[in-house]
């Protein structure tokens, strides 16, 4: 909402400056968003005066021409065809800048001829569409003064916010209102009184449906002419960047702004018979007055006369229904529209327009009646006529309503102690009628607040005069109940995987939670309800089953960009169903490139699934759980390498992670080069450690008695996991084996074809003794005996 | 008998000039050796008279001692000639470097969540979580966002296909939906904090179709809104690690908060930067207000019993603000020069005890 500080003052009698002006609207739930003051804009623009204007040398278009501004002569070269001598305008010197392109003017020499400032067109200075020529002022105008000033430009324009609630602030009379009863000055109650009618309005009016328009006042106003409205109604329109047209169309957007009230003005001779307000009937269409065509269903509000609909009732008129020129009579329309099926009506047909804007949110009902007087005696003022008496069809709905308030709510709810007669006071400042009833006060909303029907609406009233910044600060209570606090286990888990991904070298992305649908496919069965109805864009259209579409194609990039090696994690839910249940938390990683920059020491090698499964062992045994004890199998989804790949899991169903190489049809649909592998940890869903009683981790048992290390060669079929050769070792003796590790993994000469000789070490510690040679030698024919039987396994 | 003198400094005179250890070994050997001639000189002893013993007994056991020390010294300090010579040889260029790994690094998103839960958490605050893709009971219906209000054209909202009961899904639009799971879950009083990803269908140079709110929720028996200013003025002292911060508190309006505020920092812009605490200029940092009572009765709380407040605060631009990063769309774009700059190391995990803090009064 826009207005000039004149105007506010014409309903706002105070002495306040307009910075004091400006922190009280904001104060008050208005807040200033801008305040504009072309006077500080156009400061060094000043009038001047063509004295002589010849043609340029070396340019026909070309002229050059002497400015007198007041006090000196400048040579100025000047494009415009209306650059002669003796016109008077608007004059900008060297160094400063034009408001509305932000160019800052140097002196310079054009084709050969030095200038030193320009005369300015309307455009340029923000005064109007005007570019064909330069501002023509009239003669007199006073040369050397400021040109701001001779165009009664010194009045800053305010741009406050409105919130929803506050349709009341939609007119300047209703700001002015607001700010007087703030304390800044008074109101200056606008003239509502009756324009005596001298005839009958010929036109009558009819509501088949008062749900929709509860009320319709309308005159006949017979002989008018139509013509530019006044310069200080053009200027106020202006000043909101709104054109003005002419005095009939003017009047109407101006008392939008001015009172908050929308209204229509009818060319009286266009009407066929009477007005008829009805629902209308689906399938009727109308051509409104943006020229575009409207089909409606059965649930919007039209106004037709005995032949056709002529406008959409509170949202916008016809093409045909507003005035011209040429109008010799009128008829006023100012009625109430019912606010939620004018705010249907309107996203409906996707309509954007002041009226609606006010009657969606809910005009002042009584401004019915006043506004139509104030209306009708602008239009006698501005263009004559003889008005005729007023029709009101219907009733003006009551929204006012009579709420009880207990006063020491203000201190309960707003945490500032304001007295009972203070409570009253602010009320009553603010136009509510306000009863004492002892313990709590009868309190009778003024018309014009529709958004106020709780006693916290009223506190809030109070409060935001009261000034919301005496609100006292209080430290927040202990809870009236001990709750829990801080991380939940699932939460801790999360942050540690971050964290330890990152620890890796891993950098973490946030990617949208959007992938185009094709990215989408990739990775599962794409569910249609998955799609969003309205993406953003075509290329974000699906909700990601899936962290690596965005990741691998992040690399994508990135390459292009010249990064070869990359290294990339993000942690967040994907989708497969709209449920919660479908959002599953997941920490994703990609390496793509090479594990390090070539180096004169080693050879970097390509990223390999070992990377990844490194990235997802690590990363799981940090959050606590143990990857050792979980089976690694080669069955990761289709997305993968399917020979370079694997599953981290608990038993089929408990998926813990994936890793592997990506499959390279998916990088090549993705557009990315590879070497690129990954890993998907499902921290979602994975089970929480049980509750431990305390948090001891019990003494360590340690044992003092030497290790002892014995390494074994074993040949076996080359498909055998080594993981299964590792757990029949094990299988041997659970307690005296500590560890088994590989050390060798072997094919070719030497083996036979469809073999591969796998190299462990495995290390025993006894808790009790020292181990003696025959021991020791037991136990490691017990290892070969037990790797023969039950992996196939011979030693090499 | 030579004289036992010239004998010592002949041999000594020899080791010193022995050039390596071999020469030094040879000489012990031929002087101290079974057959040396020093060993011969003992062996006559026994050949001596009682008198000439006692005289040249203790002389030649000096002379052998003094001989063994200078053997090992020379040896000694061969060992170290020879030492420092290997290690010479062995010096390398210690300007060239390890093979280096990359180092990892935390998103800015995921540091600023972390730092807001650690601030709450000091408070008393527990930390809720839900669901991105929300009912519209959720997102708007229980928050008294009726379909016809105004409000819900300032929520550009993504929407799903319809059900066959005509319901649509929709991507939250705030964090909001999170106070209405956190209380129709469990019994009050609640004290939560609901971070996390949020969407609406608008994209432009300071609007990204995703971003991050963290939703504040407070309901008790006695909490009003003197609470919710400390509660704020605390949170943005700690966040922005100064004391001397200014916070203006502002009527505005949201359908689920009656009364409601918008809050303001004190900041100064300077060459289109943001500074915060400085300057006399403000900047919208959040909404809130006192939970509104149709709220409450949506989720069958009492409002003559329980009230409370409730904020939202946009996480991507409080990072933005405390850390200088002037492009929101850069936050998504997972450009490496981008995530190396902005990131956060792994072990830079936000607490209350690692941060900057002015205490009150030291001025």
């Amino acid at each position: 909402m826009k207005f000039t500080l004149s105007w506010l003052k014409t309903y706002l009698d105070t002495d306040a400056e307009l910075n004091e002006i400006s922190e009280t609207l904001t104060a008050i739930g208005l807040e200033v968003e801008d305040i504009h003051d072309p006077t500080e804009e156009l400061k060094p623009f000043v009038i001047a005066r063509i004295e002589k204007a010849e043609q340029h040398p070396n340019a026909d278009k070309l002229r050059v021409c002497t400015v007198n501004n007041g006090t000196e002569t400048i040579q100025v070269v000047c494009g415009a065809p209306n650059a002669v001598t003796g016109l008077v305008g608007a004059f900008a010197p060297s160094g400063c800048t034009i408001p509305t392109n932000g160019l800052k003017l140097k002196p310079t020499n054009i084709r050969g001829v030095d200038s030193n400032g320009m005369m300015c067109s309307e455009r340029e200075l923000g005064l109007g569409d005007d570019h064909d020529g330069i501002i023509d002022l009239p003669k007199d105008a006073p040369v050397g003064t400021s040109f701001a000033e001779y165009m009664k430009l010194n009045d800053p324009v305010i741009e406050i916010a409105i919130t929803p609630n506050h349709q009341d602030a939609l007119g300047v009379y209703g700001i002015a209102r607001d700010l007087a009863a703030a304390g800044l000055g008074t109101l200056k109650v606008a003239d509502t009184s009756k324009v005596d009618g001298k005839f009958e309005s010929p036109i009558k009016v009819s509501i088949e449906n008062t749900d929709a328009c509860h009320v319709f006042a309308g005159r006949y106003i017979r002989g008018v002419k139509n013509g530019p409205s006044p310069e200080w109604m053009q200027r106020r329109l202006i000043s909101l960047g709104m054109k003005p047209i002419s005095a009939l169309v003017d009047i109407t957007n101006f008392m939008t702004m001015d009172y908050g009230r929308p209204l229509h003005v009818f060319d009286a001779d266009n009407i066929k018979g009477n007005l008829n307000v009805r629902l209308s009937k689906s399938g009727e269409t109308l051509v409104a007055l943006d020229d575009k065509e409207y089909t409606f269903d059965d649930e919007m509000c039209i106004i037709e006369d005995d032949e056709a609909i002529n406008s959409i009732g509170g949202v916008m008129g016809g093409a045909d229904s507003g005035t011209y020129e040429t109008t010799t009579n009128v008829f006023l329309e100012c009625a109430w529209f019912d606010p939620i099926r004018t705010a249907m009506t309107g996203r409906k047909l996707g309509i954007e327009s002041d009226a609606r804007y006010r009657f969606e949110r809910g005009v002042d009902p009584a401004t019915v009646e006043d506004g139509i007087e104030i209306a009708t005696r602008l239009i006698l003022d501005m263009c004559g006529g003889e008005p005729s008496d007023v029709t009101l069809t219907g009733k003006a709905p009551t929204i006012s309503k009579t709420l009880s308030m207990r006063p020491e709510r203000v201190r309960e709810l707003g945490g500032v102690d304001i007295e009972k007669a203070e409570v009253i006071d602010i009320l009553e400042r603010l136009h509510f009628a306000v009863e004492d009833k002892g313990a709590t006060l009868d309190v009778t909303t003024p018309s014009w607040r529709c958004d106020i029907d709780r006693e916290p609406d009223l506190v809030e009233e109070v409060l935001r005069i009261h000034g919301y910044d005496k609100i006292n600060v209080e430290p927040l209570p202990h809870s009236s109940r001990e709750i829990v606090t801080g991380l939940s286990p699932l939460q801790r888990r999360i942050r540690t995987a971050k964290r330890t991904a990152a620890g890796r070298g891993l950098r973490e992305a946030v990617t949208w939670s959007f992938v185009p649908s094709d990215h989408a496919k990739l990775f599962g069965d794409l569910d249609p309800n998955m799609v969003l109805d309205n993406p953003v864009s075509s290329d974000l259209d699906a909700m990601r089953p899936n962290l690596l579409p965005n990741l691998i194609t992040a690399a994508g990039r990135n390459v292009d960009r010249g990064n070869k090696n990359i290294a990339l994690f993000e942690a967040g839910n994907q989708f497969s169903s709209d449920t919660p249940e479908g959002q599953h938390f997941v920490l994703a990683g990609i390496r793509r490139g090479q594990n390090h920059e070539r180096h004169w020491q080693k050879a970097p090698n390509d990223v390999d699934v070992y990377d990844a499964k490194a990235d997802a062992v690590t990363i799981l045994n940090a959050i606590g759980v143990n990857a050792s004890t979980a089976q690694v199998v080669a069955e990761a989804p289709a997305w993968y390498h399917p020979g370079r790949s694997g599953v981290i899991r608990l038993g089929p169903k408990n998926i813990m992670a994936y890793f592997g190489e990506i499959h390279p049809a998916i990088l090549k649909s993705l557009d990315v080069e590879g070497p690129l592998v990954a890993f998907e940890i499902m921290v979602g869903n994975m089970p929480l450690p049980r509750a431990k009683a305390g948090n001891s981790r019990g003494a360590l048992k340690a044992s003092d008695f030497q290790a002892v290390e014995r390494d074994f060669a074993f040949v076996v079929k080359e498909d055998m996991p080594s993981e299964q050769i590792i757990k029949v070792i094990k299988s041997v003796d659970k307690k005296l084996i500590d560890n088994i590790s590989v050390f060798d993994v072997y094919q070719g000469k030497g083996i036979d074809e469809g073999e591969k000789s796998i190299a462990v070490n495995v290390r025993l510690q006894p808790m009790d003794k020292t181990m003696t040679d025959e021991e020791i030698e037991e136990v490691r024919q017990k290892i070969i005996a037990t790797v023969e039987k039950k992996a196939g396994g011979t030693l090499r | 008998m030579q004289d036992l003198q010239s004998l010592e400094t002949e041999i000594t005179a020899n080791l010193a000039g022995a050039a390596d250890l071999d020469a030094v070994e040879n000489i012990r050997i031929a002087e101290l050796g079974k057959k040396g001639r020093v060993s011969l000189l003992m062996r006559e002893l026994g050949k001596m008279t009682p008198e000439e013993k006692k005289e040249f007994g203790p002389k030649l056991n000096q002379l052998k001692n003094t001989l063994n020390d200078a053997v090992q010294s020379r040896k000694d300090s061969l060992e170290t000639e020879l030492l420092n010579k290997k290690l010479q040889s062995e010096s390398v260029d210690i300007t060239l470097s390890a093979a280096e790994t990359d180092l990892g690094s935390i998103h800015p998103i995921t540091q600023v969540m972390d730092e807001v839960t650690e601030i709450f958490t000091e408070m008393g605050f527990s930390v809720a979580e839900g669901p991105e893709i929300e009912e519209d009971f959720y997102n708007f219906t229980a928050l008294n966002i009726p379909e016809e209000h105004p409000a819900r054209q300032m929520h550009d909202t993504f929407y799903f296909p319809e059900d066959e009961e005509g319901n649509r899904k929709v991507l939250r639009t705030h964090t909001s939906p999170m106070q209405i799971r956190t209380m129709l879950a469990g019994e009050p009083p609640y004290r939560i904090i609901a971070p996390g990803r949020t969407y609406r269908n608008d994209s432009d140079a300071t609007h990204t179709p995703m971003f991050h709110q963290v939703e504040a929720l407070v309901i008790d028996k006695d909490i009003h809104m003197g609470h919710l200013k400390w509660c704020i003025e605390e949170f943005c002292k700690k966040f922005y690690e100064r004391d001397d911060i200014k916070i203006r508190f502002r009527p505005s309006y949201f359908p689920f908060t009656e009364p409601s505020a918008e809050v303001d920092i004190g900041c100064a812009f300077e060459d289109g930067e943001i500074l915060i605490g400085e300057g006399d200029d403000w900047l919208e940092i959040m909404g809130c207000g006192m939970v509104n009572e149709r709220v409450l009765e949506n989720v069958n709380l009492d409002p003559s019993e329980y009230q409370g407040f409730a904020f939202g605060l946009g996480l991507d631009r409080a990072a933005m603000l405390k850390w200088g990063i002037p492009d929101l769309r850069d936050f998504f774009a997972a450009d490496l020069r981008w995530l190396k700059h902005y990131g956060f190391q792994a072990l830079d995990i936000p607490s209350l005890s690692t941060r900057t803090s002015v205490v009150r009064g030291s001025k």
